[in-house]
């Protein structure tokens, strides 16, 4: 459905969209495959959300069976962390909100 | 002797058959006993043999080779990379990520992740719904009033002594003097009790025990120099302590020149050299010392209220007051009840003493200025608290109610202008809040069966320490909601005292006017009329005395009758 050029493109708009910091695609093992920040960074991120991810799919299962993590969100004082979890990678966002 | 017997045959006789013959015993040597050697010995009498009937033991020791052990941690950065990829190599990494990047399914979760998550940025660019809606919204949810216990000092060597005065260091706060003396009415025989130093963060042992010569019972930190502590004594004497000097008085005053009676209080005085302080005792005499010089008194001034200069009148002291931002003058509290404001100035103690309050009718315990408002004060006496204002000399403007405790000490918080603590001889402490409510204690905590004898606020207002008569000392924190400041607080109270104020001063010269008109009135009747008067009314006395003599004989007569008809 996809070829690699058109991710790729849709990759770098959401890497140019405003208040985006950083961008960290990892997969199942914790493995950064893409990312937009620096190493040290990414590894930080790549795992202690993964952890997080666990959690949080198990919580969504176990309050309802028929229900599945859809996305999450972590607010915090300076920036906020989007995680968007597929059964085999998980997407890491990390934004300033600029609202006009 | 030689044994021997020598058996000889010929070589060519060796071989021959045997040739065996009986024969009868012969003697081949004989020794014949020698009696003389019996003397070299004698018999051994008693003969003395160990038995026992025991398991057989033996102990042995065996050191085994030492096990060394290390504690090492391990720091996890990097991970999960399948067995084939180098971490190390980068061109293997990179290859690993390319063939993933390829993969298919990769690409369409991507594809699908992507589309969700740039709804989201763009949600998020478009309104922030974390951002601070109020900015400067002070938070005013109504906190019900707390108190919480957070220490309990005991020292065993003090138990059941009660601790009568806390002092806390000025500076750092971290340290509390309290001082342990037995008030007892006769005291004939008594061992000197040690004050203590307290450390607020460990309850279990005192930083310091000062060991004065006789009790000490009463305790106050230099506000200057905060090592040192001035102490007053049972015995009469004042001494200064130092923190840094170990715990014997570094200086103390000469039992002559001392005070008669106990100490019962001793204050530091405001001065540029921070030296000077002054100590009140029970044979009513207050004496101003110096610490350079504490073999003789500076200053005294008997506080003779009747100010006929007449020693013997002396009322004895109980509490003293002095504000630092009112250098000049101090207030006194003495046994009798009564509150007097004096000043150091003057040259005669009769015009040393200014005003004198009437008080209570019991000795007063406490009394302090307010620390915001410097002409009102508060006094506790017998079993009600009184706040009187400096202006009006008649009568106090706010008085709680008399409660069924005798109340031991109080003071104002230094936090809030409307709030002080007041404590029981029942072992409670009361909170009052007088923008909350005014009939009622807005916080009663009951903290021991025994009768608290002093409490004192830290400068902050935020820590209470109290001290009860079985030797404990608690320190208590108090909620936010008593201590910190609200805005318009401090203008509710103030108008608040006014309006007590004028109405004390209102009630004041109405009762003067009609005193006076009363006084009028008496002069005005000549004496004649009332030489009738007192006639008059001694007739009365008489006649009704008289007429009740009558009614007790008749009565008597009555009796006697129904007596001797009952005999006949």
């Amino acid at each position: 459905m996809a070829s690699q050029n058109e991710v790729d493109d849709m990759i770098k708009r959401i890497q140019a969209a405003k208040g985006v910091q950083g961008l960290i695609i990892i997969d199942s093992e914790g493995i950064p495959i893409r990312t937009s920040m620096d190493n040290e960074t990414t590894l930080h991120y790549a795992a202690l959300i993964s952890q997080l991810t666990v959690h949080a799919k198990r919580v969504v299962r176990e309050l309802d069976p028929s229900q599945e993590l859809e996305q999450l969100r972590l607010r915090s004082y300076k920036h906020e962390i989007i995680v968007a979890p597929e059964s085999k990678y998980i997407m890491i966002v990390v934004q300033v909100p600029e609202a006009l | 002797m030689d044994i021997q017997y020598v058996y000889t045959k010929k070589r060519n006789q060796l071989g021959r058959p045997t040739n065996f013959s009986d024969r009868p015993a012969e003697i081949l040597a004989e020794i014949i006993p020698n009696l003389n050697l019996l003397q070299e010995f004698i018999y051994r009498d008693p003969v003395e043999i160990g038995v026992q009937n025991s398991i057989q033991l033996s102990e042995h020791e065996v050191n085994t080779i030492r096990y060394n052990t290390e504690s090492k941690g391990i720091n996890h950065t990097e991970g999960g990379w399948p067995k084939d990829v180098n971490i190390q190599e980068q061109d293997q990494i990179n290859r690993f990520r390319k063939k993933i990047e390829k993969d298919e399914f990769y690409l369409n979760s991507l594809y699908r992740l992507i589309h969700d998550l740039e709804i989201d940025i763009k949600q998020n660019n478009a309104i922030d719904i974390h951002q601070i809606y109020f900015q400067n919204k002070i938070d005013d949810y109504d906190e019900p009033f707390n108190i919480k216990t957070i220490n309990l000092y005991t020292y065993n060597s003090n138990i059941n002594q009660m601790a009568n005065h806390i002092s806390w260091q000025p500076d750092g706060q971290r340290k509390i003097a309290v001082s342990y003396c037995n008030f007892d009415f006769n005291p004939i025989i008594m061992n000197t009790i040690d004050s203590l130093v307290w450390d607020i963060e460990n309850p279990n042992k005192p930083e310091l025990i000062l060991k004065p010569n006789s009790s000490l019972s009463t305790v106050e930190f230099n506000q200057k120099d905060t090592y040192q502590i001035l102490a007053g004594c049972l015995n009469g004497q004042v001494c200064i302590f130092d923190l840094r000097k170990g715990n014997t008085p570094v200086e103390q005053s000469l039992i002559e020149y001392s005070h008669r009676e106990t100490v019962r209080n001793a204050l530091w005085l405001q001065s540029k050299t921070g030296t000077e302080f002054f100590s009140a005792a029970a044979d009513g005499k207050i004496y101003w010392w110096d610490t350079k010089k504490m073999n003789q008194p500076v200053d005294k001034l008997v506080l003779d209220l009747e100010k006929k200069e007449r020693s013997q009148y002396a009322s004895a002291i109980t509490k003293l007051d002095y504000d630092s931002s009112i250098p000049t003058k101090f207030m006194v509290g003495t046994e009798a009840g009564r509150i007097v404001l004096c000043t150091r100035k003057a040259k005669i103690d009769t015009e040393r003493i200014n005003v004198i309050y009437p008080g209570h009718s019991g000795p007063i315990y406490s009394i302090q200025r307010h620390p915001f408002f410097h002409k009102t004060f508060l006094s506790i006496g017998d079993w009600t608290l009184r706040i009187w204002s400096e202006e009006i000399r008649d009568d106090y403007i706010f008085s709680t109610k008399p409660s069924k405790y005798y109340l031991t000490d109080a003071q104002w918080c230094p936090g809030r202008p409307g709030v002080f603590i007041s404590s029981t001889t029942e072992g409670s402490i009361h909170v009052w809040d007088l923008l909350f409510k005014q009939d009622q204690p807005a916080l009663t905590v009951k903290l021991s069966e025994e009768a608290i004898a002093c409490l004192s606020f830290q400068e902050q207002g935020r820590y209470i320490a109290c001290g009860t008569k079985n030797g404990n000392v608690t320190l208590m924190e108090l909620s936010d909601s008593l201590c910190i400041l609200d805005r318009n607080e401090k203008q509710l109270v103030a108008t608040m005292f006014d309006r007590e104020t004028r109405r004390t001063h209102l009630l004041e010269t109405r009762s003067r006017f009609k005193h006076d008109k009363q006084i009028r009135t008496i002069t005005l009747r000549s004496e004649e009329e009332l030489n009738e008067e007192i006639s008059q009314s001694t007739e009365q006395f008489w006649s009704i005395i008289n007429k009740e003599k009558k009614k007790l004989q008749d009565y008597l007569k009555q009796f006697e009758q129904e007596l001797n008809l009952k005999e006949n």
